[in-house]
């Protein structure tokens, strides 16, 4: 159902604000009202209004003067000034500003509706437009879901279950089994999967910088700070948080992240109004929590407010008959992705594949077959496509020579056999790498 | 007890049968007694030079103060030219959720536009009128399917496509509305 669009009428005259206050809540529109741009600019901070209807004649601060300070606050709101002087002047002022339109006082009853009408449009589809991406987004990523092992399984049907409550979830698992995935299965399974998936890598941002991601920050709280900016959490309104990586998150931030999660508002840096909303939580790590709290490291209270449900993610390793399922689902993935005709994998470079332990999870079989369509044949992957670290032995290479003929002729394959960036990547000039291909007699694959 | 009812004052001159009719379609619509009544108002204390037309506000707020104790709501019927400070001109208004409300014949008119009179259009836009600022009173709000009452109507035309009934959706907010009261 289509929400209720707010308005604010900013005007100094008393009637003006009461007729289109009245007009409007007959329209069904919210409406609130004020009688000077400092007042607006107030509710403008604690409050989100859709559309604002502002007087440029006003005691104080203009129109005008407040239309660039609301677009300094709130970009995505409409304003629409209006004014019993009109002038070119003015107007187009006031929309090089950011002024949606501009109407003289007083309107014509029809062009009033109109112009509302036009922008609650414009408003509608903006939402629409978001709600849709993120739904695209979720289902894709659901898809990306591979397995038909026993523990992949049980993880799935976990994932089922849980995905219809509202309970907090930590997802846990060696790094590359995919976590971040199955958050993705449980928020496109669930009843907010029409609502943003915010996902937030704790790990990789520092304590200050998590802080302002998760919570926003006001315009002027911090070196840098020139807008107003939403928080993870307020952007994941009605939908889910996943934050990755939990356990590297400060104690300072624990303590923070523990009152969020209990009373579901939160205060941005640099202000000081509360703001709420209604966020699913998804955790993951691959740190064993339970000992870190032993330890200390961890505080118990959040442990056990996260901890309401635990979906362990098996290690690759332990479900070894998924590998086929994965590497064919990689190979079209990657295929498609570099537009080249789809190729297969031979025996022994898939039996070589389910005797290896992969340490780095499926992301290490990911970027394997990646780099086999990359610098293979172009016909089917073979062991010599494929690295196993410092396992990695091509039994065909016996001389320096063999070792230059073959890298060169990987990274030909690798830039499609563009002499230039080829050279390029090589580091030597075009003259010299023609000289090689001659030498080798290096030719491109059929 | 006296029932509540649906009062209807007329300010100027209005034909007996003309109201009579508009009466009988709003009992039809709202299920209540009609009372029609003739008052009389100086309506040069609402009459503002510079635009040449009443305005709205104030003659809302004095058919307002005219409101009966068994009186559920009043209908102000005027025949002059409306306006509030924001628009141009309007049709008629009422208090959301509140107890009166005001129309005007002044722009509903045939005349008003060059075309021949028309008796019978006049009384059709003045009942839709009536009945849509009476749905306003009654917390209805405007409505988008095309032919309800409720539909907001910017210029008569708009009025002459809408039918003189609420719709399905209204009518049911305004059963839920009538248990309310």
């Amino acid at each position: 159902m289509a929400r209720k669009i707010s308005i604010l009428v900013v005007d100094d005259e008393e009637s003006v604000r009461d007729s289109l206050s009245n007009w409007f809540i007959e329209d069904g529109y919210h409406v609130d009202c004020a009688e000077n741009a400092k007042k607006a600019l107030q509710l403008i901070e604690s409050s989100h209004f859709d559309i604002i209807l502002a007087d440029i004649k006003m005691p104080g601060m203009d129109g005008l003067e407040m239309l660039r300070r609301i677009k300094s606050l709130r970009n995505d709101s409409i304003v629409i000034v209006m004014t019993a002087f009109a002038s070119v002047n003015t107007a187009v002022m006031a929309l090089k500003d950011g002024a949606f339109d501009y109407v003289t006082k007083p309107f014509d009853p029809d062009d009033l509706s109109h112009l509302i009408r036009n922008a609650s449009k414009q408003i509608l589809l903006a939402q629409e437009n978001e709600t849709l991406k993120n739904k695209v987004i979720s289902l894709d990523n659901v898809e990306d879901l591979i397995g038909n092992s026993q523990a992949m399984k049980e993880v799935l049907k976990q994932v089922e279950s849980v995905a219809q409550s509202n309970s907090s979830v930590i997802i846990t698992g060696e790094s590359g089994t995919g976590k971040e995935l199955i958050a993705r299965a449980i928020h496109a399974n669930s009843s907010r999967k029409y609502y943003p998936l915010v996902s937030v890598h704790c790990g990789a941002l520092t304590e200050s910088l998590l802080e302002s991601e998760l919570f926003g920050h006001e315009k002027g709280a911090f070196t840098g700070a020139m807008y107003n900016r939403k928080g993870r959490f307020e952007m994941a309104d009605s939908g889910t948080i996943f934050l990755d990586e939990i356990a590297t998150i400060s104690p300072k931030m624990q303590i923070e992240l523990l009152r969020v999660l209990e009373t579901k508002s939160f205060v941005r840096v640099g202000g000081n109004k509360e703001t709420s909303s209604d966020f699913r939580v998804i955790c993951a790590t691959n740190r064993d929590l339970k000992s870190m709290v032993e330890q200390g490291t961890f505080r118990e209270d959040l442990y056990y407010r996260l901890n309401v449900v635990n979906i362990n993610v098996p290690p690759l390793r332990e479900r070894v008959e998924d590998i086929p399922l994965l590497v064919d689902y990689f190979i079209k993935k990657y295929c498609t992705t570099m537009n080249k005709p789809l190729i297969t994998i031979d025996d022994a470079a898939m039996q070589r594949l389910g005797e290896y332990p992969f340490p780095g999870n499926i992301r290490e079989l990911e970027n394997m077959i990646e780099r086999a369509i990359v610098i293979g044949n172009g016909k089917k992957i073979t062991l010599k496509d494929l690295p196993f670290g410092k396992d990695m032995i091509d039994n065909s290479i016996e001389s320096l020579d063999d070792f230059e003929k073959t890298f060169i002729r990987q990274i030909l394959n690798k830039y499609s056999w563009n002499i230039t960036r080829t050279a390029k990547a090589l580091k030597v000039d075009r003259v010299t790498l023609y000289n090689k291909i001659k030498k080798y007699d290096l030719k491109p694959d059929e | 007890m006296t029932q509540p009812n649906i009062t209807l004052i007329s300010f100027g001159y209005f034909g007996k049968h003309f109201l009579e009719k508009i009466a009988e379609a709003v009992k039809l619509e709202f299920k209540y007694s009609v009372i029609i009544k003739e008052s009389h108002l100086d309506l040069s204390e609402f009459f503002d030079p510079g635009r040449r037309q009443y305005n709205g506000n104030k003659l809302l707020h004095a058919v307002n103060n005219l409101s009966m104790p068994q009186t559920l709501k009043t209908v102000g019927m005027f025949s002059v030219d409306l306006f509030i400070p924001i628009l141009t001109y309007i049709f008629g208004q009422a208090e959301l959720n509140g107890h009166a409300g005001i129309a005007s014949l002044y722009r509903l008119s045939n005349e008003r536009y060059g075309i021949a009179p028309d008796d019978q259009l006049l009384l059709e836009r003045f009942t839709k009128e009536v009945i849509h600022e009476l749905g306003h009173t009654f917390g209805l709000i405007h409505c988008m399917t095309p032919d309800c009452v409720m539909r907001s109507g910017t210029y008569v035309e708009d009025i002459d496509q809408k039918d003189q009934h609420l719709c399905h959706n209204c009518r049911r907010q305004l059963d839920a509305a009538d248990k309310a009261w």
